[in-house]
């Protein structure tokens, strides 16, 4: 009875998630040339990925691009949320305020992370603004078509990510747990350290492991951020798409899913998130 | 319950077959009484036709008056070039018209998703201009390197997969649009002479410059700039060598980690984006962004250089699963591309067509002689959309169509060493 209880649900992971994996790890075995791809079993597609030094530079550019996300995510994140979860008095307040912090989401993505362009160009606003303030003599370059913008722009797009699942367990917390450690004569400092941030692991947790998969996998916004020249893993694979190589782009993806699976696998040692769900 | 039967002992079911068999025959007996045209004219209606193309072809303008002229609907889908190269392979199911750049149809036409067309149902055919029938634009010239248009413009039969070098009347591509491409300047922001391609990694323009990131084009550029600055010799730039790919990829990798590059364009808009709000002031551009930066008032010149320009060309072609009378409408469309309109709009973005003469009665006699003959204008000359791109007494930048079309250095190319450029290429935009 219980297997038919759960057929919807194995079906549709069966067949939108499990079948394409196994797809994408067989095509990676097989040879292709200009236009076609034909069915084979070779290794060459992974030899020529992990011989390659371009492989490695990509890689350690993707992760630390994904370090320095997390860090400024989650130190943005766990601020908002916690001044969310424990400095607005009402309840009401603060579902308004939460629902404030996603409107921006409902616009797309795309034009988020696009409408940085103008804004951080040599004769863009931020230019002209500290032109005209007379704090800089000339355009900065660096703001735009660089590792700076395209931080920013992930900054900007995942935050959110890390607030909610932050926020979410900071709501559970037991207020009476903090009124304890203050009667224990702790500071308001010790009261975070203690008390607040290992009640909020879980919450961390669930909010690194979205933007480590998100940033991981991304390439379109650090092609528009960069302007083209730095590049990420998702980027590698969306070109070798694009030029009909589908067995390489199938043995870049296998390589980028193991690296992440492998990565969550290590985050989730820290943390016991099955307490959470 | 049972069927209730009028009067005239007919059912409903059995009326509406009577009425559909006599309307048949009305339609048949005056169909034989008008002619075959009014069925054509009722049935090409409700044809559709997906076209799909890189941006630069892809106009919303042609299929509104495809609509009015012929009647039939055209569907327009704009694509990168990897992307359309990608289609034109791989989904011989979802577009009817591909219109492709030549370079594209020598990679794709093995996949055997085109079929070749029959010259004689071409009425313009002898007018069209000599590049992409015999490879010469006048008995004297001479053929540039790289992937020639007419070397894979012909097939031996139809259903032809390999290609010869003569005209064999049987087309893979009918040339609809070509143009002589070059470095796109911004006037205002450089204080010299732009002469040589070699200026694009002059350190002057550190981090002001730019290139197309489309291994197949911008590998062209790179050569032509190589070889202006003497850094690399080659044989055919068209068809390099590893080793002459290797060194030109090593030249600009080298520039591109000394910050010679703002950003790279993927598509024609961005290329317009960068040049118009001045973060790049040299770079590879195409001709109707240069009209298109202009129109917003920003001077933008498309720089004739001393060592000659990369050319390509694209045409269309028809998909293997035209048949019946939606094939037919697909030549009727190509007649209809060749004989005029069509020209004379992509002239006044600063492209050429394949049949000039015909386009020549859709110009007024001031823009060809502005984009055609190189003579100085008259009056205003206007984009498509009617905003002026020139005052009156400018020169198209580059001259007349002889001395641009004559001065092409290399056409785009697909090489034999491809998959290594790729991976080359790759590892340039990585570095």
């Amino acid at each position: 009875m219980s297997w038919l209880q759960l057929s919807p649900i194995i079906s549709i992971l069966g067949f939108f998630l499990i079948l394409p994996i196994i797809a994408i790890v067989v095509v990676s075995f097989w040879a292709s040339t200009e236009y076609s791809y034909n069915p084979a079993f070779i290794f060459e597609n992974y030899g020529y990925l992990l011989s390659s030094k371009v492989t490695y530079s990509v890689y350690l550019k993707t992760l630390t691009f994904t370090a320095i996300t997390w860090f400024f995510t989650l130190i943005i994140g766990f601020t908002v949320a916690y001044f969310l979860a424990f400095h607005v008095r009402s309840l009401h307040m603060q579902i308004t305020l939460f629902l404030l912090c996603t409107i921006p989401f409902w616009t797309s993505n795309i034009i988020r992370m696009i409408s940085w362009i103008p804004f951080l160009g040599r004769n863009g606003i931020a230019n002209d603004t500290l032109l005209s303030l007379g704090w800089i003599d000339q355009p900065l370059e660096w703001l735009l078509f660089s590792d700076f913008a395209v931080i920013l722009a992930f900054v900007h797009l995942f935050t959110l990510f890390m607030i909610v699942p932050i926020f979410n367990t900071m709501m559970r917390i037991d207020h009476s747990l903090i009124e304890a450690a203050r009667d224990a004569g702790a500071s308001g400092f010790q009261i975070l350290t203690n008390v607040i941030i290992p009640l909020s692991k879980p919450g961390i947790m669930i909010g690194s492991i979205f933007v480590v998969t998100l940033v991981m996998g991304d390439f379109i916004t650090v092609r528009f951020m960069s302007g083209g020249q730095s590049a990420s893993v998702g980027r590698i694979i969306s070109n070798e798409i694009g030029l009909l190589q589908y067995p390489a782009a199938s043995a870049s993806a296998v390589v980028l899913l193991l690296t992440v699976l492998i990565m969550i696998g290590i985050m989730m040692r820290f943390v016991d998130i099955r307490k959470e769900l | 319950m049972g069927i209730t039967k009028n009067i005239k002992g007919l059912t409903a079911h059995e009326r509406q077959r009577r009425n559909l068999l006599k309307g048949a025959a009305a339609a048949t007996a005056a169909s034989t009484v008008f002619g075959s045209p009014m069925i054509w004219a009722q049935n090409i209606k409700d044809v559709t036709l997906r076209q799909f193309g890189t941006g630069v072809s892809n106009l919303n303008d042609v299929a509104t008056k495809v609509k009015e002229d012929l009647g039939f609907t055209l569907e327009m889908t704009a694509l990168d070039s990897d992307s359309v190269a990608q289609r034109a392979a791989t989904q011989p199911k979802s577009f009817d018209i591909a219109d492709i750049e030549y370079w594209i149809c020598k990679k794709v036409w093995p996949a055997g998703n085109l079929q070749p067309m029959d010259t004689s149902k071409i009425d313009n055919y002898d007018k069209i201009v000599g590049i992409f029938r015999d490879g010469k634009l006048t008995p004297e010239s001479e053929i540039a390197q790289g992937t020639a248009p007419h070397s894979v413009g012909f097939v031996d039969g139809p259903d032809g997969k390999a290609f010869v070098n003569e005209e064999s009347g049987w087309m893979t591509l009918i040339p609809t649009i070509y143009n002589a491409d070059t470095l796109g300047i911004r006037p205002d922001l450089i204080d010299e002479d732009i002469t040589s391609w070699a200026q694009l990694l002059d350190p002057k323009y550190k981090g002001k410059a730019s290139i197309l990131d489309i291994a197949s084009i911008g590998i062209m550029d790179a050569a032509m700039v190589c070889e202006a600055m003497g850094e690399v010799t080659y044989g055919d730039k068209g068809n390099m060598t590893k080793d002459e790919i290797d060194k030109t990829m090593a030249v600009f990798t080298e520039a591109k980690q000394n910050g010679q590059f703002r950003a790279f364009w993927k598509s024609f808009d961005e290329s317009v984006n960068l040049m118009a709000s001045g973060e790049v002031v040299i770079q590879s551009m195409w001709s109707p962004a240069i009209t298109a930066v202009r129109a917003k008032g920003i001077p933008c010149v498309y720089q004739p250089l001393q060592e000659g320009y990369r050319s390509w060309g694209g045409g269309i072609g028809l998909s293997k699963n035209l048949s019946g009378l939606e094939l037919d409408a697909a030549y009727e469309y190509i007649n209809w591309y060749l004989s005029g309109w069509v020209g004379g709009y992509l002239m006044r973005q600063g492209y050429y067509s394949a049949v000039p003469e015909t386009s020549k009665d859709f110009m007024s006699a001031d823009e060809w002689g502005f984009w055609f003959e190189g003579k100085p204008s008259e009056g205003e000359i206007v984009n498509p959309q009617g905003v002026a791109l020139e005052g009156p007494g400018a020169t198209r930048d580059g001259g007349s169509f002889y001395d641009r079309m004559g001065a092409v250095a290399c056409w785009n190319s697909v090489m034999d060493e491809n998959q290594h450029m790729l991976r080359k290429w790759n590892e340039f935009i990585a570095s």
